[in-house]
């Protein structure tokens, strides 16, 4: 399948390509996520532990390769080719055969080795913004019945079971189960760039005697955790935290959030 | 050099002891002893054309730097996530230093200066570091090797103390990536090297923790709460149970001297690390500077390594384990040194009789055979019975009794003569079969102490245990029949597992 698909990438992408232009913009599904109060595995110095969400509306799937390819047409300042080193590292959408152009099989892919200044314009591309850690991490709390099922070992264990899996090969499709706010892919899929990756985790620091290394170290970031059983999402933070903003990996996408709809609020 | 310190350490001690108004220099003495550490340790800046490190797959071990100056020496290690065999079968998601578990072996030479470059391949899903015991500096240089996937850190030390030391991931969760393979060694070899030996091999213990069984079969997820009760589903040496046996065993030859580098990963065990049929002529003990000699056992701490030396002389397999024993035989920790060579007799025979050797039971038991042949053939007579039972009191009841009947005055009550033996001769089955405690009067004398249940013994045992008991030491009390003893039996249930 990739073989064939790389063989008559040029044709195929240059088919799709055509086809996604000559396309009206597909709107992306938003779904809204009432406002709440959580306990956030990771408190920062002002939060301490009860972190409150304002309402929002969350992109129902992480942006694909598609998505990420039709916003490139229009903004071809971030091809490959034409962005800044500053804003995206040697290996920005390497994946693709070309600047400007996927494989089939990629359309509904998540896309990957993004950015984080990529991630943020194609949001705002959209009239959006990239989520906060609270933010994501409160409605990543949630299984397919209950808005935080991170008691349930289930719950742990199903994001545990994708991090035992090597990756290497080709990565599975948008389109999860979806959970109770109707928001797919939070887990099992790709990491996901937050709006904060950074900052979050140097306020975190201040408060442990301000050793700004806490989460590089031995057993430290344990330390700051409200429950060891999260550690599956420390696993996250700790992902997040290893990045700059110009960093791409392989399994590393993004979603975006809006202000709630009017009906949620 | 290192022999020449003891006479001067021995003048100082005996100026010292000899001439208390000398002005005895202990400090000095001291530091004459000692190595001097890291204070010691730095012998300027590196010298000639950097050097490219030659790191090794375990249990190979890098060739000796073979430097008289201190060198920069630029290290390059890849982090690996890899799907690999833990045990036959059995499939586990390792996370490697350079591909394997442990990771690549590092040979430096104290007073060098190494440039690490950690590599995280494009497909890791975690971000990676390195924490190296044998850095001098805050984290051990883990922070400043946090590492993305797809991404390559740097950061530079001097190796200022000399020994054998453990590196590690320190990413959190650390223990998890610890428990996944996340360690090896380094070794910072002192200024004048390692005396030459004729094999050097490395081998790391790690405890492994899977949510299926020991051997069950497929691809095994981590289980976190088996780590956090440490305890284990494997204990293995280099990451695999088939990792150091039969064709992938260690070798050498007999004559040949042998030196193991030999870590402990944990995250949680403490190794006991013995060989079985060898013993350690050398131990450098917690891999520093010291050594022990003519030792059979070491311990090896979780995040600690040690290095021996031995010499071997006569062929066969040689079994490395932690001799906390049910890691060797139910978890794997087991790994052989194959020596070939011609045999050695003098110092080893090999065997040399293989006899049926029964102990003091040797002889007596023949009684005991002919009484169940009379008995199957229906001829048992009393004499036979007697004999029977002598053999089966022996060992059983005289230990309290005492072979003499007359048992241990106040303590054990008699058999010989004993009245209240003879009131009931029938209910002794009773007191053999479900045990006698509290107080008894015998021959005039209060006993108060506890008969254990004897109920292991079958019901001819019992009835020749008695008929010997009832007619010796001036007894005349009869004999006990096997259906007699099968009747009591029947009549009193007791718990199973009741004897002894």
């Amino acid at each position: 399948m990739k073989g064939s698909a790389g063989r008559h990438g040029k044709w195929l992408a240059a088919t799709l390509f055509v086809a996604l232009m000559s396309m009206p913009a597909v709107a992306a599904d938003y779904v809204d996520v009432p406002a709440g109060a959580f306990q956030s595995v990771l408190p920062t110095a002002d939060t301490p532990l009860d972190v409150s969400v304002a309402a929002l509306a969350m992109r129902s799937e992480p942006v694909t390769n598609a998505e990420f390819l039709a916003f490139i047409s229009a903004h071809p300042e971030w091809r490959r080719d034409q962005v800044p080193r500053l804003f995206a590292e040697s290996r920005y959408l390497e994946h693709w055969p070309t600047a400007n152009s996927i494989d089939a099989g990629q359309a509904r892919q998540p896309v990957v080795k993004v950015s984080w200044f990529a991630a943020q314009a194609f949001c705002e591309s959209e009239q959006a913004r990239l989520p906060t850690w609270h933010e994501w991490e409160y409605v990543a709390a949630a299984d397919a019945t209950r808005r935080d099922a991170r008691a349930d070992p289930a719950w742990r264990n199903r994001i545990l079971g994708w991090y035992e899996r090597t990756s290497g090969g080709d990565l599975a499709q948008i389109g999860g189960d979806a959970n109770a706010y109707g928001v797919r892919d939070l887990h099992g899929l790709v990491w996901e760039w937050v709006d904060d990756f950074n900052a979050l985790f140097i306020s975190a620091d201040n408060r442990n005697q301000g050793d700004p290394d806490l989460l590089k170290f031995c057993g430290a970031g344990a330390l700051s955790m409200q429950d060891r059983d999260n550690y599956a999402v420390l696993m996250r933070i700790a992902m997040l935290s290893s990045l700059k903003g110009a960093d791409v990996t392989g399994n590393l996408g993004f979603r975006c959030v809006r202000p709630a709809t009017e009906k949620s609020q | 050099m290192k022999q020449s310190l003891y006479p001067m350490l021995l003048a100082a001690l005996l100026i010292a002891a000899c001439s208390p108004t000398t002005e005895a220099p202990p400090a000095k003495a001291q530091s004459v002893a000692d190595t001097g550490g890291s204070a010691r340790g730095d012998f300027g800046p590196p010298q000639g054309e950097p050097v490219h490190a030659v790191l090794t797959s375990p249990p190979q071990v890098p060739p000796a730097t073979g430097r008289s100056a201190p060198a920069k020496v630029i290290v390059e290690l890849e982090v690996r996530e890899l799907e690999l065999e833990i045990s036959e079968g059995v499939r586990y998601t390792f996370w490697t230093f350079g591909g394997t578990v442990p990771g690549s072996f590092i040979r430096v030479r104290q007073g060098d200066t190494v440039e690490f470059h950690l590599k995280n391949h494009p497909d890791s899903k975690m971000p990676h570091n390195i924490d190296l015991h044998g850095v001098t500096g805050p984290g051990g240089g883990a922070a400043s090797s946090f590492t993305a996937p797809g991404h390559e850190s740097q950061f530079t030390f001097k190796a200022l103390n000399h020994g054998l030391f453990v590196y590690h991931c320190a990413t959190a969760p650390v223990g998890m990536h610890i428990a996944n393979g996340m360690y090896g060694l380094i070794l910072v070899e002192p200024p004048e090297g390692l005396p030459k030996v004729d094999h050097e091999y490395y081998v790391m213990q790690g405890d492994f923790y899977t949510v299926g069984k020991y051997r069950e079969k497929g691809l095994q997820a981590f289980d976190m709460q088996k780590a956090i009760d440490e305890n284990p589903t494997y204990v293995l040496f280099n990451g695999s149970e088939g990792a150091l046996i039969n064709d992938k065993a260690l070798r050498a030859n007999t004559g040949e001297t042998v030196r193991l580098f030999v870590g402990n990963g944990g995250p949680n065990l403490v190794s006991s690390f013995h060989v079985i049929g060898e013993i350690f002529d050398k131990v450098w003990y917690e891999g520093g500077t010291h050594y022990q000699e003519n030792v059979q056992t070491t311990l090896i701490p979780s995040g600690g390594a040690m290095m021996a030396e031995f010499h071997v002389e006569v062929p066969g397999s040689y079994v490395l384990v932690d001799h906390s024993i049910f890691r060797a035989f139910n978890k794997g920790a087991l790994a052989i040194l194959k020596v070939d060579g011609p045999e050695n007799k003098t110092i080893y025979s090999g065997k040399e009789v293989d006899s049926v050797y029964l102990g003091d039971k040797a002889a007596s038991l023949t009684p005991v055979s002919t009484a169940r042949e009379a008995a199957i053939s229906g001829t048992l007579t009393l004499e036979q019975q007697i004999a029977a039972g002598k053999a089966h009191f022996t060992g059983t009841c005289s230990v309290c009794h005492q072979d003499s009947g007359l048992g241990i005055p106040g303590v054990f009550p008699p058999l010989a003569k004993s009245d209240f033996l003879a009131k009931d001769p029938e209910a002794a089955i009773k007191y053999v079969l479900n045990g006698l405690t509290g107080k008894i009067t015998v021959n005039g004398k209060e006993y108060d102490s506890v008969m254990p249940p004897m109920s292991q013994l079958n019901n001819d045992e019992i009835a020749n245990i008695l008929t010997y008991v009832f007619n010796s030491w001036g007894n005349q009390l009869g004999q006990v029949s096997t259906e007699q003893v099968a009747k009591v039996r029947g009549e009193t249930p007791r718990a199973e597992g009741a004897a002894h």
